[in-house]
């Protein structure tokens, strides 16, 4: 190989290493627990939120897929582990994997029905499926508890050790825990060659068929992985809170999820949790204000987000995010940047920022 | 039985009524609308105070409300939705979802969480019978109207030149466009008068429909169903489509009350697994 | 020695209507491997059409398609490209958001059979990442490898659109116009890497300019109005007045 490809593959060799804002955010969360123990509660419903966002984000901003149902995942795992917990065993981590797997496959059996035809066909479906699910849990309420939600849903100490109690601390702490760890699972993906892939379908469906991709199957993956994850947080929810109700199949779950997700941006993993801490704070802020009407403040922060552009409001972050990348970065970082800034500035979408 | 198959056909046709202009606008503009059916509601809101708080006559509200709601329409096209003409499906999709919620909390606001009555004249109370079998009038009226609405809309569409202008516009806009005809003004138009046919639909089918703030939200599918099995290239496509849909959704409602609902949504994804362009486009819709 | 050897791809028949719109009429195209095969024809001539047809993203009305004697007519595009038919687009179709030492260690990874393992990153993969290196700098890529391809100047992205084409390693390589939209400097480099392209690949370029034709090809296929018009060695073609008359217009073809 010559001297001239040599960085290059360096480069490509080093692009999983951990950025220092990767560190940050990570710390940020940890230091909430242990500095404001006393809003574990609020911490908890923030790291759930986060993680139904990046199950959002794996297949909007990888695959492409508008979905006004995702909530149906995430309803799947809640009433899974509510009912595995109330009629099986306490065990969160054995409730966990029942959740999310029962999750994928729900995703896995739907995935034909979302990957044909038109981002029409595919609203309408995804839709369809979350109203099924909630009519189905409603319907079925002898099981589910109906609109009154499922009660009972009792709790073995985790690990054997940690009881969840009052204080939400234990509970924070679990959710935190398996966020992180599928987090580091998806930012495996990524970097990995089914991870490329993925980016390739995104970037150019027409090519990537064309170098031999088998697109449908790629993406039928990453549907049902989404719909774990999805699935992973309902059923955090319902092991943390001890109940499950028909709103985890509700329709402002699913357009909640997908604002937090454009709040934060697509594509690079961390808009998701991004998204759900702007999110729920906005939800604080403003249900202090207004406590009925919260969701026309929602609806104009859509529109005026959609309107105004998620690139400019952006921008200002992105800004700084450069200054500090060229004064604290690496060196190869910032020669490829300044390669960058001269070429022809398109404009990105929303999906503009790099994966970390 | 008869009286299901009525029942369904008039609710289908309201559902006509109000989802046209949906398909109209994702076929010319390839916007997806989800705030449709706040256009239907803002419509069906001022017919149930106009006939229910000012004593005005149900048949005058029908054209008020029609009116009402293409104000809106030719209010927001210029002014919001003519800037994400070119924007992604997703933005179109979370900006509509957004005017949505902010429609069903503003009205939520205004008038409270219940729902809303419109006064029906005393002729379209009675029932009419044919064979036997007791219609409705109020049924019997909104077939009838919502009939010729949907043959005049077919003859505007084939035989005025407007129609041809949109027809043209919705082929291929740039073409259109470089022969002259006011692109322009043919989607302010007819986003207009598509939003005043939901506003009349609105009105029109209050008391079969159910009105309360969270109309946009409840029928929000029904109108997805209408132009995703209907396709947007004709008129007869949603009509057929909406037709079907009304009759099902009435029929399973009565037959099996328990999973009512639950079978339109399996009907549906069924026919879009079989089809996944919709029933009735042709190749190359969009 | 035993009977004829098998073609590299072969048509026979091939058919593609669009309601009364005949694309492609009997086509029955033949090209033998390590063939330098050209097809040229008028504008809407249907070579696009007959190039889909092949890649699968159309399916023929009639007629069949065999690549290396196996019946590909029914396979679907992406196991074609599996099977070693690959493409190049006249218009380029690049991944922007990725770097060009990205992209070749994507599709030579997918080549390998290991496009689709979760677990290593791609970086990691030193046999794809290094081969993808190698092929860059036959390609005169070597000094753009980890810029955005979306930065990259036209001729470099033409060079890339048919480094990706290589790195699939085809056994037939379908080239749509190569050359098309590249000033006259930045063309040596591709010209270059044509030439270079190894002989038992069976090239079939679609191609307006002749001199790159003449130069380039041994065999031609004349493509008129969807059906093959004539084909023959390139001296043949070149000597025919038919030829001549349909691009210049002499004479008009019902």
């Amino acid at each position: 190989m010559s001297d001239a490809a040599q960085p290059a593959t360096e480069t490509l060799r080093r692009a999983t290493r951990v950025l220092p804002y990767e560190i940050a955010i990570w710390a940020v969360a940890v230091g909430a627990a242990v500095f404001f123990p006393r809003y574990s509660p609020l911490w908890n419903e923030i790291a759930i939120l986060a993680l139904f966002a990046l199950s959002l984000d794996l297949i909007l901003g990888y695959a492409g897929i508008v979905s006004l149902g995702h909530a149906a995942f995430f309803g799947v795992g809640a009433y899974a582990a509510g009912l595995f917990a109330k009629h099986v065993m306490g065990d969160p981590l054995a409730g966990l994997a029942v959740g999310a797997a029962l999750a994928g496959l729900v995703g896995l059996l739907t995935s034909p029905l979302v990957l044909r035809g038109s981002d029409l066909t595919r609203l309408m479906v995804t839709l369809g499926v979350a109203l099924i699910l909630y009519e189905l849990a409603n319907r079925f309420d002898n099981i589910t508890g109906g609109a009154d939600g499922l009660q009972g849903v009792a709790m073995t100490p985790l690990l054997g050790a940690f009881t969840f109690g009052l204080s939400g601390r234990v509970a924070f702490g679990y959710s935190l825990a398996v966020l992180f760890v599928l987090f580091v699972i998806a930012r495996r993906l990524m970097h990995s060659p089914f991870g490329y892939s993925l980016r390739a379908i995104r970037d150019n469906r027409m090519r990537a068929t064309a170098i031999g991709i088998p697109v449908s199957r790629r993406l039928a993956m990453i549907y049902t992985i989404a719909a774990a994850y999805a699935g992973a947080a309902g059923a955090l929810l319902a092991q943390t809170t001890a109940f499950v109700s028909l709103d985890a199949f509700d329709f402002h779950r699913s357009a909640d999820v997908m604002l937090m997700v454009v709040i934060g941006g697509t594509g690079y993993l961390y808009g998701g949790l991004i998204g759900a801490v702007v999110f729920r704070s906005m939800y604080d802020v403003l249900s202090g204000i207004t406590t009925q009407y919260w969701q026309f403040w929602l609806g104009l922060a859509l529109v005026v987000l959609v309107v105004v552009g998620h690139e400019r409001i952006v921008r200002p972050f992105r800004a700084i995010g450069e200054w500090a990348r060229g004064r604290f970065g690496q060196k190869d970082a910032r020669a490829v940047d300044a390669r960058e800034r001269g070429g022809d500035g398109t404009v990105r979408g929303s999906d503009g920022k790099r994966a970390p | 039985m008869l009286t299901i198959l009525f029942d369904g056909v008039a609710y289908g046709m309201l559902l006509f009524l109000i989802a046209s202009g949906l398909a109209v606008t994702l076929g010319l503009m390839n916007f997806i609308n989800l705030a449709h059916g706040a256009f239907a509601m803002a419509g069906g809101y001022l017919a149930a105070q106009l006939s229910s708080r000012l004593g005005v006559p149900f048949l005058l509200t029908l054209p008020l409300a029609f009116l009402f709601a293409a104000a809106l329409g030719a209010l927001l096209e210029p002014t919001l939705y003519r800037r994400l003409y070119q924007r992604p499906h997703l933005d179109q999709v979370l900006f509509s979802i957004g005017l949505v919620f902010m429609a069903v909390a503003a009205v939520d606001y205004m008038f409270g969480a219940t729902q809303q009555f419109v006064r029906l004249p005393a002729f379209l109370r009675g029932r009419f019978e044919i064979g036997g079998v007791g219609i409705g009038n109020y049924r019997l009226f909104i077939i009838g109207v919502c009939g010729l609405l949907a043959l005049f809309i077919e003859l505007f569409m084939a035989r005025t030149r407007f129609g041809s202008q949109l027809r043209a516009a919705v082929d291929d806009p740039r073409v259109a466009a470089g022969m002259g005809i006011n692109i322009n003004a043919v989607f302010l138009g007819t986003f207009a008068f598509g939003s005043g046919l939901a506003g009349l639909g609105g009105a029109l089918g209050a008391e079969l429909l159910g009105l309360d703030p969270t109309f946009p939200l409840k029928y929000m599918i029904y109108f997805l169903v209408v132009v995703a099995v209907g396709g947007t290239t004709t008129i007869t496509g949603p009509l057929l489509a909406s037709l079907l849909l009304g009759v099902a959704d009435v029929a399973g409602k009565y037959y099996v009350p328990k999973l009512g609902a639950f079978i339109i949504y399996c009907v549906m994804i069924g026919v879009l697994l079989w089809r996944p362009q919709g029933l009735f486009a042709r190749a190359g819709a969009r | 020695m035993t009977d004829t050897p098998v073609l590299a791809l072969q048509t026979a028949h091939l058919q593609k209507s669009f309601g009364g719109i005949h694309a492609t009429q009997d086509v029955s195209l033949q090209v033998v491997p390590g063939a330098r095969h050209a097809l040229i024809g008028p504008n809407g001539a249907g070579k696009t059409t007959l190039v889909n047809l092949l890649t699968g993203i159309l399916t023929p009305s009639a007629g069949t398609i065999a690549l290396h004697g196996e019946d590909i007519t029914r396979m679907p595009p992406h196991r074609r490209v599996r099977n070693g038919l690959v493409r190049t687009f006249q218009i380029n179709q690049l991944f922007t958001d990725l770097t060009p030492l990205e992209t070749l260690a994507m599709v030579i990874a997918e080549r390998d059979g290991i496009g689709a393992r979760p677990c290593r990153a791609l970086g990691r993969r030193t046999a794809q990442v290094d081969e993808a290196a190698a092929l860059a700098e036959r390609f005169h890529l070597a000094d753009v490898l980890d810029a955005r391809t979306r930065v990259l100047p036209y001729g470099k992205r033409r060079l890339l659109e048919i480094a990706i084409a290589v790195a699939a390693r085809p056994r037939v390589l379908l080239l749509d116009e190569p050359v098309a939209g590249v000033p006259a400097g930045e063309s040596r480099e591709i010209l270059d890497t044509l030439a270079a392209l190894p002989a038992d690949v069976t090239v079939l370029l679609i191609e307006h300019d002749m001199d790159l034709v003449f130069r380039f090809a041994t065999r031609m296929s004349v493509l008129v109005n969807g059906a093959l018009f004539a084909e023959g060695s390139t001296d043949e073609i070149a000597r025919d007045p038919r030829v001549k008359a349909v691009y210049l217009g002499e004479t008009s073809l019902a």
